[in-house]
């Protein structure tokens, strides 16, 4: 595909065969999905239309490239995925044929060129331990993302290793990894958290920032209300199953094979927000809860250090049964001793006592 | 602190903490109370104390028609969060799946929207013992501190739980850790107040009808 930068986004799906017909489905999948007013459909379909394809720096920092695996290995060429390679996606090391000097030459010549104008989006969290864990090029993740930073119109943070830290923030944290939000204060930043997201949700944030030049709605930890408003418990098509009390008790029971509720073997969908339930993966073919695994709440800050994958939530951490012996035992000694105390003590005042006579009194 | 710590916290070395403060509180005042022994009655028994003693614990829970027609709503109130915190503690099946992990076993739970239902009830039935309480000027004279502060305790899980079950205002992650935090500020205060009543009822019921059965008389 030849990548002009001067063509619009409505030039080169028209290039790629795409009618106008099913840029408009696109489109009115997208409001919809935003939770827009059908009114917007014209107008995010002009935006779309005429809009440049922006300049688009990803710098990937300690991560698995699950994200980008996510994002771009679509099935089919789905408009999704042709909304990708609309954007000039100038600087990605795992997906750019350029490398050593030549990409990095690449990377600053888009700075350059797009001054405050590009988006800038981060995969993998940033070792602040020591700038030698992870670097491209020699430049360490710290310096390479502050320096990108400056330009750009507005960050997206892709993946939870990215929003929240993931995987090398988990603890004990070997290398003092930290999310992007961590570091950069005056840009703003949308969280896609998810390990990995889901491709829908990053393009819909791509399009929303196409079509209104803006960031969308955001929750309390940066993630875009209309993807991450709604619980995976609330969504989840297995929920009148909890609420009746049915559960599966093993991946193998009546209960798993029936399809019941995924909480004793411990899913994470009540304390979990993201748009699994609703936009499923793989095309809308299926999601983790549907193929019979509980939710891990991916999409969620610190989901490894949550006390175990297959403990259900309200369950304790540590060995309580233990503990409670312990404390029992330490107890009944501990009573044994209090109550030969209370009768030694007893027993000394009666010695002690003495008894009043009549004499006594009339003394 | 990031509400999944707070969260591990309450799950972990907190919920540790308030089990053996709960436990080892609970049999060390067992353990002082049954110590202290009885002495020996030179009197002939009369009768028997362990059938007399177990009748009683079981009458003693039924009012009987002068005390249910004296105080009626405190002993329909009273039963009413008595009843509803047993179904919301123990028939609840993310608190059933908590007991599991602990002793071992589980048992059936009761539908969510059952268990809802009694929550609400519960509650309602707390605040209204809590207004007959102030109301009431001889209730309310001889309430002291601690009553407000074991009622508080009381109701504190009850309000959490509901808030949590229904996510209303903070993340679900901070309801629930708020929630089990609050359930272990109760099994903390537990063996040191009246709530202790949960355990030494039935002791203390025994004993009464023993006394009679021992004297050949009706408890």
């Amino acid at each position: 595909m030849t990548k002009n930068k001067d063509m619009t986004l409505g030039d080169t799906l028209r290039s790629q065969g795409i009618s106008r017909r099913s840029f408009l489905k696109f489109c009115a999948a997208t409001a919809s999905m935003m939770a827009m007013s059908p009114a917007m459909i014209p107008k995010i379909a002009h935006a779309l239309e005429s809009a440049r394809r922006p300049s688009v720096i990803w710098l990937s920092f300690q991560e698995c490239t699950g994200c980008t695996e996510s994002l771009t290995r679509a099935h089919s060429a789905t408009i999704e995925s042709l909304i990708f390679d609309s954007i000039s996606l100038d600087y990605h090391h795992t997906l750019q044929a350029a490398a050593g000097h030549a990409a990095e030459e690449a990377r600053e010549a888009a700075m350059e060129e797009n001054f405050g104008k590009y988006l800038l989006v981060v995969d993998g969290s940033i070792p602040m331990g020591n700038p030698g864990y992870s670097t491209i090029a020699g430049i360490s993740n710290y310096d390479m993302l502050m320096e990108t930073a400056k330009g750009a119109a507005a960050v997206i943070a892709v993946g939870t290793c990215a929003t929240y830290g993931g995987i090398p923030h988990a603890n004990p944290n070997p290398t003092g990894a930290v999310s992007v939000g961590d570091l950069i204060k005056d840009k703003p930043i949308i969280n896609v958290p998810g390990c990995p997201p889901i491709p829908v949700v990053i393009t819909g944030v791509l399009t929303h920032f196409l079509t209104f030049g803006t960031i969308p709605e955001l929750d309390h930890i940066g993630r875009p209300k209309v993807f991450y408003g709604q619980s995976i418990h609330d969504r989840c098509y297995r929920r009148p199953f909890y609420d009746k009390g049915l559960f599966a008790e093993t991946f193998d029971d009546e209960g798993a094979k029936k399809g019941w509720c995924l909480y004793k073997l411990g899913c994470k969908g009540p304390t979990t927000y993201n748009a699994c339930a609703t936009t499923k993966w793989n095309n809308g073919t299926s999601w983790p809860i549907e193929s019979g695994h509980p939710c891990l709440g991916c999409s969620e800050p610190d989901f490894w250090d949550g006390g175990g994958f297959y403990k259900s939530i309200s369950i304790p951490t540590e060995n309580i049964t233990q503990t409670a012996i312990y404390a029992a035992a330490g107890a009944a000694a501990a009573g044994v001793a209090l109550g030969a105390m209370n009768k030694s003590k007893k027993s000394s005042a009666a010695a002690a006592h003495n008894k009043t006579t009549i004499d006594d009194l009339e003394k | 602190m990031s509400e999944i710590d707070f969260l591990s916290w309450v799950r972990g070395p907190g919920f540790q903490i308030a089990v053996i403060i709960f436990i080892a509180g609970v049999i060390i005042r067992f353990a002082e109370i049954l110590f202290l022994g009885r002495k020996t009655n030179l009197a002939e028994a009369k009768g028997s104390e362990m059938s007399s003693g177990l009748r009683t614990i079981v009458t003693r829970s039924i009012p009987d028609r002068s005390t249910f027609k004296r105080s009626t709503f405190t002993v329909v109130a009273g039963y009413i969060f008595h009843i509803g915190l047993f179904v919301t503690i123990f028939l609840f099946a993310p608190h059933i799946l908590m007991f599991k992990d602990v002793i071992g076993f589980g048992w059936p739970s009761l539908p969510t929207q059952v268990v809802d239902a009694f929550a609400v009830v519960t509650i309602i039935a707390l605040l209204a013992v809590l207004g007959h309480r102030m109301r009431n000027t001889v209730l309310k004279f001889l309430t002291t501190t601690e009553d407000y502060i074991v009622w508080l305790l009381t109701i504190l899980p009850l309000i959490t739980g509901y808030i949590a079950f229904h996510r209303i205002g903070m993340t679900p992650t901070t309801l629930l850790a708020i929630h089990i935090l609050s359930v272990e500020l109760l099994l903390v205060a537990f063996p040191f107040t009246k709530l202790m009543h949960a355990f030494t009822v039935v002791l203390a019921r025994w004993y009464n009808g023993a006394i009679s059965g021992y004297r050949g008389v009706e408890s």
